[in-house]
């Protein structure tokens, strides 16, 4: 997806800026469990292995990864539940 | 007809187990003490939740001292188990470094840096690692010969008793088997 096809996607959002591995995979886990099929699901983490991590690990649970947005302090990483 | 029946049998079995060998889950031997290596195994064991892993954590010598509860007491120990206990460390927050310890500077440095970077503490991870079901297994033999008893052990939801047997058979079922 287009920088700009991430921006106009409405996804519910888990903020795990605060944390660090294993946070913000934990985080992904937890809210993809609480939204349907077809919903996108929008990450924001400030740790640098999170963008290699939440790709692998939506493509091993069958979650379709849609790009990364990223921010002056942090990213936003944009997957739509399997 | 017979012996076909058997083999059939035997070989259906063998396949069943086979399936059964190739399990969702990670068992990990915790034999370290060593503050570093704990949380290396506390960020492996809680990670592998996210794939809906089962993850069982087989607790054996040093690694035991993580398990202790500051606040409690076991009665009827004798004289040497009680000095192995006073200079075992008593629960998470006594571990230090494998390297860099330093008298204690390096371990109070570490736990500094963790906090401004956001990594979450050994206490924390237990925590979490109790809300996502990982399971503790500890292992009867070291408890025994370090003189640790059960009511000195930390309120874990998923925590038992056991031996060599079940990390053996936990470990046969899973797909990853780690020793920290």
């Amino acid at each position: 997806m287009t920088q700009e096809e991430l921006q106009a996607l409405t996804a519910h959002v888990v903020d795990a800026r605060g944390t660090a591995c294993p946070g913000p995979l934990l985080a992904a886990k937890k809210a993809i469990g609480t939204i349907n099929s077809g919903d996108i699901l929008e990450v924001q983490s400030a740790d640098e292995g999170t963008k290699r991590d939440i790709p692998k690990w939506a493509n091993k649970k069958g979650h379709e990864f849609l790009g990364i947005l990223e921010e002056d302090s942090y990213s936003r990483l944009f997957m739509k539940k399997g | 007809m017979k012996y076909l029946e058997k083999n059939i049998k035997e070989l259906q079995e063998k396949v069943a187990r086979l399936e059964k060998g190739t399990e969702d889950q990670l068992s990990m031997v915790v034999f370290s003490g060593d503050l570093d290596k704990l949380l290396a195994a506390l960020i492996i064991a809680t990670g592998a939740t996210a794939y809906d892993m089962k993850v069982k954590l087989f607790f054996t010598f040093w690694g035991i001292a993580a398990l202790r509860d500051k606040t409690k007491k076991a009665k009827g120990k004798d004289f040497i188990s009680k000095l192995f206990g006073l200079m075992l460390p008593k629960g998470t927050s006594k571990l230090k470094t494998s390297k860099m310890n330093m008298g204690g500077i390096g371990t109070s440095m570490l736990k500094s840096l963790m906090k401004k970077k956001n990594v979450a503490s050994l206490e924390k991870l237990f925590e979490t690692a109790a809300e996502l079901g990982v399971e503790i297994n500890v292992c009867e033999m070291s408890m025994d010969l370090m003189g640790i008893k059960k009511e000195e052990l930390i309120d874990y939801p998923n925590l038992n008793i056991c031996g060599v047997a079940t990390f053996l058979v936990d470990a046969e079922e899973s797909k990853i088997q780690l020793f920290i």
